[in-house]
């Protein structure tokens, strides 16, 4: 006798019932393009009912070859692309590109341009905390703070137009300085903005912090400790959450950070709700590192804020028109840029993420040969698939909104 | 060779002093260059040697040096959150045997920053457990970043996979 087409299910006793129900595992494919992720990512999830078996984190959809490009241009030429690594945070990219080079050129930045990196970092940083904090809590479906937020990061890109000329891709420092000094009215402007931003920091906490929506959602989930971060260089306000109070603003202080006093706030279990308190709390010590920057530059007073190393700046124009040597080296200069000596070095910046280091090699030329981003995004990024095993599939979206993966500098 | 006043580099030719080629501490990077069977060994005292602590396996890169023979140099920078320094240790690769040992079970960042190096090199891991491409796909033709790939390739169109 034929088989049946539909079987009947064998019968079920009382027992099968009290039992967990096991499904048979699904593969769920989310992204490249998901609205609740902002970073282009692909997870393949391998899901037992609601619970994640197995998570594979695909990156590499925005990889445009960026140390391709970099080793194809003039050292100068590589700076923009560094503004593109992070949208939220270009002038830490920046900041970290030059540091290394200047380190193979031995270069000593003058003091004010050194307090004006330190200011625009800062509110890079600001900007970078306010962009994770509201769009995390937009992913969770929370319209209000993410308002608050963005009014906020509007303030904050203002301020840095103000400085720059340009809201995301700020191209502000330079191999040897800065582009130009603070314009007219900046510093004013700039102490509103902090007060506004406190008050929106406030509104933000009065409805985030407590919420129960969002606690429940962020408490004890992606929970990571010290030695997991250890083990996959995890740095950054996520090592922090652990109660690690690793910077490198206060580990290897670079630029002026010895000299300007503020906190590493850490966490205790290292869950979401840690991450998000350290972000926070991460805005507010960077608004007072931009008010001692603020209250420094104008104790300062006017001064330069390049080098004057003729390796790497241009000479003064009325120079270039009357002098012929000045002309050959204004021409030289435009043309391929300064050449950098034969050697390697790393430098390193504590950028919003972690630890955003640049392995530059130079062979003398005016081309580099390698620059090497180390990008905190990725490699914060390779220990959520273990921080997530076993969790619902919910506890995905703020876990990966907390580790702030950028799709630019992940994937390069 | 001489350790440069860097604890690492005086605890790595203390302890194996034929596994390192060269040192340099140029710029304030302390640096050595070791025999790439050996980079296991090395890593592994680094690691758990009591004054290097180097706990963290911060960046794992590669450069091609291409008329030079050896052609590659496979470049770790490596941390120590509780001692604070660093090092940076290299490993010189053939283009003839672009293979080096995977430090994966020494340091999980490891994982896919090898892969990485894969990717763009085609230098490969030995024992790594997932030897896959990371930020190209699998049917993506040659290694980006060497020297010799042009920037203006073109690669084949990929049609969907079934």
């Amino acid at each position: 006798m034929a088989e049946p087409y539909f079987p009947s299910p064998p019968l079920r006793s009382d027992d099968d019932f009290e039992r967990d129900l096991h499904t048979e595992h699904q593969v769920l494919n989310m992204g490249p393009s998901h609205p609740a992720t902002h970073g282009t990512v692909k997870f393949l999830i391998e899901l037992d009912g609601e619970n994640i078996v197995n998570l594979d984190i695909q990156v590499g959809y925005l990889h445009r070859g960026f140390e391709k490009e970099c080793e194809s241009g003039t050292w100068y030429q590589a700076i923009p692309y560094t503004d593109r690594l992070n949208y939220n945070s270009a002038v830490l990219a920046n900041l970290g590109f030059c540091l290394a080079v200047e380190k193979l050129l031995e270069l000593e930045t003058p003091e004010r341009c050194q307090w004006l990196r330190v200011l625009a970092s800062e509110l890079s940083r600001v900007g970078d905390h306010l962009t994770r904090c509201g769009a995390s809590c937009l992913e969770l479906a929370a319209m209000t703070p993410f308002l608050y937020g963005i009014e906020a990061r509007e303030l904050t890109w203002d301020h840095l137009e103000m400085l720059c000329g340009a809201r995301v891709t700020s191209n502000y420092i330079r191999i040897g300085g800065v582009k130009h000094d603070m314009p007219n009215g900046f510093r004013e402007s700039c102490r509103g903005y902090i007060a506004r931003t406190r008050e929106l920091l406030r509104d933000f906490d009065e409805v985030v912090t407590s919420n129960r929506i969002f606690v429940d959602r962020l408490k004890d989930t992606g929970v990571i400790d010290r030695e997991t971060c250890i083990r996959y260089a995890v740095t950054g306000p996520i090592l922090r959450s652990t109660g690690d109070p690793l910077d490198l603003r206060k580990a290897e202080p670079y630029l002026v950070y010895d000299q300007i006093d503020f906190d590493v706030p850490v966490g205790t279990v290292g869950d979401n709700y840690d991450r998000y308190l350290v972000c926070v709390e991460e805005m507010h010590q960077s608004l007072r590192i931009i008010e001692q920057c603020l209250a420094k530059l104008e104790k300062l007073g006017p001064g330069p804020v390049n080098v004057l190393d003729p390796r790497v700046r241009w000479p003064a124009k009325g120079r270039v028109f009357n002098r012929m040597e000045e002309l050959i080296q204004h021409f030289k200069s435009v043309t391929e840029g300064p050449r950098v000596p034969a050697g390697e070095c790393y430098a390193a910046v504590e950028s919003a993420n972690g630890e955003l280091g640049f392995y530059v090699v130079s062979d003398g030329s005016a081309v580099p040969v390698k620059v090497r981003c180390r990008p905190p995004s990725f490699i914060n990024l390779a220990p959520m698939g273990g921080m997530l095993k076993g969790a619902l599939l919910a506890d995905l979206i703020p876990t990966f909104d907390f580790i702030n993966m950028v799709g630019g500098e992940c994937d390069r | 060779m001489e350790d440069h006043g860097s604890v690492a580099l005086r605890r790595l030719l203390a302890a194996l002093p034929a596994a390192v080629q060269e040192t340099h501490a140029r710029l304030g990077d302390a640096t050595a260059v070791v025999d790439r069977d050996r980079i296991v060994d090395v890593l592994r005292l680094l690691r758990d040697d009591r004054e290097c602590a180097f706990a963290m396996l911060t960046d794992i890169t590669a450069v091609d040096y291409l008329p030079r023979a050896p052609r590659f140099e496979v470049v770790y920078h490596l941390y120590s959150p509780a001692k604070n320094h660093r090092v940076r240790i290299k490993a010189l690769v053939t283009e003839a045997d672009p293979r080096i040992d995977s430090a994966v079970a020494l340091y999980a960042s490891a994982d896919w920053m090898e892969r990485e190096v894969w990717d763009l090199y085609g230098i490969r891991f030995n024992g790594h457990p997932d030897m896959r491409r990371i930020l190209l796909y699998e049917e993506f033709e040659g290694h980006p970043l060497r020297k010799d790939y042009p920037k203006e390739r073109r690669q084949p169109l990929v049609g969907p996979r079934n």
